[in-house]
């Protein structure tokens, strides 16, 4: 042990050897760590007696304790309808109409329609259901398409131009881009449609011209009055309610090049309990008729 | 030695090379005239032009050097260390550090302000990621990793690297890959993988740089003179070689066309995802663990002047972390299609890789006994020390978060993001700046940095930044997991997934802030590098390295 290398601040010997002036102590494996490390295995060897863990040549070993994930996601399936209970079952056998006469029913489909409405719907009505340019707001009384229950599910069920067979259609002409109507005539229709509303007319525009235009090119579909048609989809011209903006521009805009918004068909996606709970909910937000 | 009389030829390396370099010059100007795809057609008009840089480097080099190739030793009797190579690693090192942790700035504010992506398809998410992640892992750790095992393997083997041109032809080939990488992502060219994103051809180049890497690295250690390898020098070539078949099994794709940007990787389903966290996992495994690691066992004791602390531990854990760590990656894939006894395989790994990470840990901390005085006065140091302080938290963090139980709440959450961020920046991070503060030093042949004052600087801001950044992670996460896993009383999911959106925000602006502080003490260190090799205090001649005789 002459020729021992000793390092001096630790009294600890080295290993003997030196690489650009690094040594290495030799010191044991400390305690605590070999002993952790020995009982990280144990606790693996364990684990693989209990669950799945090693592949053999068809199958795999299955473990004493039977565990399977799949199993596992169909007991936590039939857990949470087991807190559904009989509601979630009674709301799926209910008729559409007799929920609402049922408040308990009534809450349990508020409370689905809810959790399904912040994941689908929200992200375009938004998570309050109010809206935004383009995508109605759910709270108040003014329908494109009807504001009854029933309405309310034919929409969410078949969408809008979805492109279902049973979706909702229109198609307000593109009365600028067709050349049906000229730059200044739809000028004139805008200012008479906005005065409608109760809407300041800019000066100078002929508002009788406009609403002989109107009576030629609108009143199909808005009607004489200019309330719209939910038969039709065609909304109400005299509220304050305006899905595109009520300002000159965008009405010009919308009569020079039409609009035409875009809503899925629901019943491709969600299961008809969720349909029905959403409608519920849409329903009861404050504008259902 | 040969006499200095002797007629000066070309090598057949270097005259292979150029002609190499030549021809494929003209194979990439017709591979370009054929493009199926403008992102192709222009990185072959770039490999055409890098090929051009290469043919006329070469010559350069051939016309500026002495007819002796550079030998063993110098003129006065020293080991004629052959720094260049990892110089320019060492440079670009710092540079895309700097890019890769900007973007990561970048995307971390567009998380909270998403408005911040103007609509532009180059500055979306989607694509700025791969930026990020491939920047600052294989730009910025790459750069590290073959500087410091250049730098390492030479002092420890007390031997020239192997090679005239090889290592440069490492270092210059892998920073185009990265140039190839970088332009791909913000084309909209990648294969989808995660951590694997360039495309085919990409990943052809690379392969053909990374086994240059492992020959010049393998050759350089057969001819050493010292009698045993040092442990720095085990955890590089397990990095290397470990990276060379992670790449090649995850990489495996067929291109559409010999002409076009686009392939399809082999592997498909459950197969394809196993694969991709085989590779994932081990990247960070063998890349951002041994091989920093590596630096570890070099710069610790070489910058605390205190031998390692067991030889014993260094193998004991060496062999159980490289033979443990490859079977960890089914833990990315808990409660997934894949069955569920290879989840609890990956599982189990990870909780018996605990005890051989922490070896290193063990193993860095302890080699300070004796030393931690100097943790006051030195703090390139202290950054080292810290960076192993966090290698232990996150190696900690990782077994734990592959607990089925626990990695149920924390999956696909920030919880994830924050766990990553405390190994990459407290880690990765802290050790290649430490590395880079011991290196530029020692290469430049200088006394010191030019100024410790601001090392100081960079380790507090970046402190801050990481716990910031950390913190903030951990919170949204754990908020993230409950929020997602949250029923109402009826049996219906109490939140939106758009709400637990909202409920991030205020986190990932904390997260931003860290991040911008992370960047901050980059640039201080840019500038101190700047600095250094501009105006410091050049070495005494004494203190550089001289050839001593092997014990």
């Amino acid at each position: 042990m002459a020729k021992e290398d000793i390092d001096a601040v630790t009294g600890t010997a080295t290993t003997g050897h030196e690489w650009d002036g690094i040594k290495e102590l030799n010191n044991p494996l400390p305690r605590w760590w070999l002993w952790t490390f020995y009982a990280s295995i144990v606790w693996a060897v364990l684990y693989w007696i209990a669950y799945p863990a090693w592949p053999l040549v068809s199958s795999y070993t299955s473990g004493l304790l039977g565990y399977s994930s799949r199993a596992n996601v169909a007991a936590d399936m039939a857990a949470l309808q087991a807190l559904r209970g009989e509601k979630g079952a009674a709301l799926a056998k209910a008729e559409l109409v007799d929920i609402e006469k049922d408040p308990a029913l009534l809450a349990f489909a508020r409370a689905q329609g809810r959790a399904a409405f912040g994941d689908n719907c929200a992200p375009c009505h938004g998570t309050g259901a109010t809206g935004s340019k383009g995508y109605p707001n759910l709270n108040d009384d003014d329908w494109l398409w009807g504001g009854t229950l029933e309405a309310i599910h034919q929409t969410l069920q078949f969408g809008i131009r979805s492109g279902h067979a049973n979706a909702r259609e229109n198609l307000m002409p593109a009365f600028g881009k067709d050349g049906t109507l000229k730059k200044d005539e739809i000028v004139q229709v805008a200012s008479y449609v906005r005065s409608l509303a109760g809407l300041p007319v800019p000066q100078g525009v002929n508002l009788e011209a406009g609403k002989k235009l109107f009576a030629d090119n609108c009143t199909v579909c808005h009607g004489d009055d200019a309330k719209g048609n939910p038969e039709l989809g065609a909304p109400n011209l005299t509220d304050r309610i305006w899905l595109y903006g009520s300002d000159q521009e965008a009405v010009v805009e919308t009569i020079t090049n039409s609009r035409a918004g875009v809503m899925p068909a629901w019943a491709d996606r969600l299961d008809p309990v969720t349909v029905k709970a959403l409608a519920v909910y849409v329903h009861t937000l404050g504008g259902g008729r | 030695m040969a006499p200095s009389t002797v007629r000066k030829t070309m090598t057949l390396g270097e005259g292979g090379l150029a002609f190499v370099f030549a021809a494929t010059t003209l194979l990439c100007l017709v591979a370009a005239a054929k493009a199926q795809d403008a992102p192709f057609a222009f990185h072959a008009f770039l490999s055409a032009a890098a090929s051009v840089a290469a043919v006329f480097l070469i010559f350069r080099g051939y016309f500026n050097r002495p007819a002796e190739l550079p030998g063993e030793e110098t003129e006065d009797g020293r080991i004629n260390y052959n720094d260049g190579p990892l110089k320019f690693a060492t440079i670009a090192a710092v540079f895309w550090g700097i890019a890769g942790f900007t973007v990561g700035l970048y995307i971390a504010l567009e998380l909270a302000y998403p408005w911040l992506n103007f609509d532009l398809p180059f500055l979306n998410f989607g694509r700025l990621r791969p930026l990020h992640t491939s920047a600052v892992i294989f730009a910025f750790g790459g750069n590290v990793l073959i500087a410091t095992s250049f730098h390492v393997v030479q002092r420890t083997c007390r031997t020239r690297l192997a090679g005239h041109l090889a290592p440069w032809f490492v270092v210059l080939g892998y920073n185009f890959f990265i140039v190839i990488a970088g332009t791909g992502y913000l084309l909209g060219v990648t294969q989808s993988k995660e951590y694997a994103e360039p495309e085919w051809y990409a990943d052809l180049w690379l392969t053909i740089v990374w086994v240059v890497y492992l020959l010049v690295f393998l050759a350089t250690i057969i001819k050493r003179k010292e009698p045993h390898i040092y442990v720095a020098n085990w955890f590089y070539l397990a990095f290397i070689v470990t990276i060379a078949v992670l790449h090649l099994g995850n990489n495996a794709a067929l291109p559409i066309s010999a002409f076009g940007s686009k392939s399809y990787v082999v592997w498909s389903g459950v197969q394809d995802a196993m694969f991709q966290w085989w590779y994932g996992h081990n990247a960070v495994g063998f890349f951002l663990t041994a091989g920093f690691l590596g630096i570890m066992y070099y710069y610790v004791p070489k910058r605390a002047e205190r031998p390692v602390y067991s030889y014993r531990l260094s193998i004991v854990h060496f062999w159980a972390l490289i033979f443990l760590y490859i079977w960890a990656g089914p833990h990315h894939l808990h409660y997934t299609s894949l069955p569920d006894w290879a989840q609890t395989l990956g599982m189990t790994f990870s909780i018996m890789l605990w005890m051989p990470s922490w070896g290193g840990m063990i193993n860095g901390l302890m080699t300070l006994s004796g030393a931690w005085d100097k943790l006051r006065t030195d703090p390139v140091l202290r950054m080292l020390v810290v960076s192993v302080a966090f290698y232990g938290m996150s190696t900690f963090e990782g077994p734990m978060m592959s607990i089925k139980a626990v990695n149920s709440l924390s999956h696909y959450t920030d919880w994830t993001v924050g766990h990553v961020h405390s190994g990459a920046l407290g880690w990765v991070g802290f050790v290649s700046f430490g590395a880079v503060y011991c290196l530029v030093p020692w290469l430049w042949n200088k006394k010191e940095l030019y100024s410790l004052k601001a090392v100081n600087w960079h380790f507090w801001i970046a402190t801050i930044g990481i716990v910031l950044y950390v913190s903030a992670m951990w919170v949204s996460g754990i908020l993230q997991g409950l929020m997602w896993r949250a029923y109402t009383s009826l049996g219906f999911l109490e939140y939106s997934f758009i709400e637990t959106v909202e409920a991030m925000h205020p986190f990932y602006a904390i997260r931003a802030l860290g991040g911008a502080l992370f960047v901050i003490g980059s640039l201080i260190m840019a500038w101190n590098v700047w600095k250094t090799v501009q105006s410091g205090e050049p070495a005494p001649v004494a203190s550089r390295p001289v050839m001593q005789p092997a014990e």
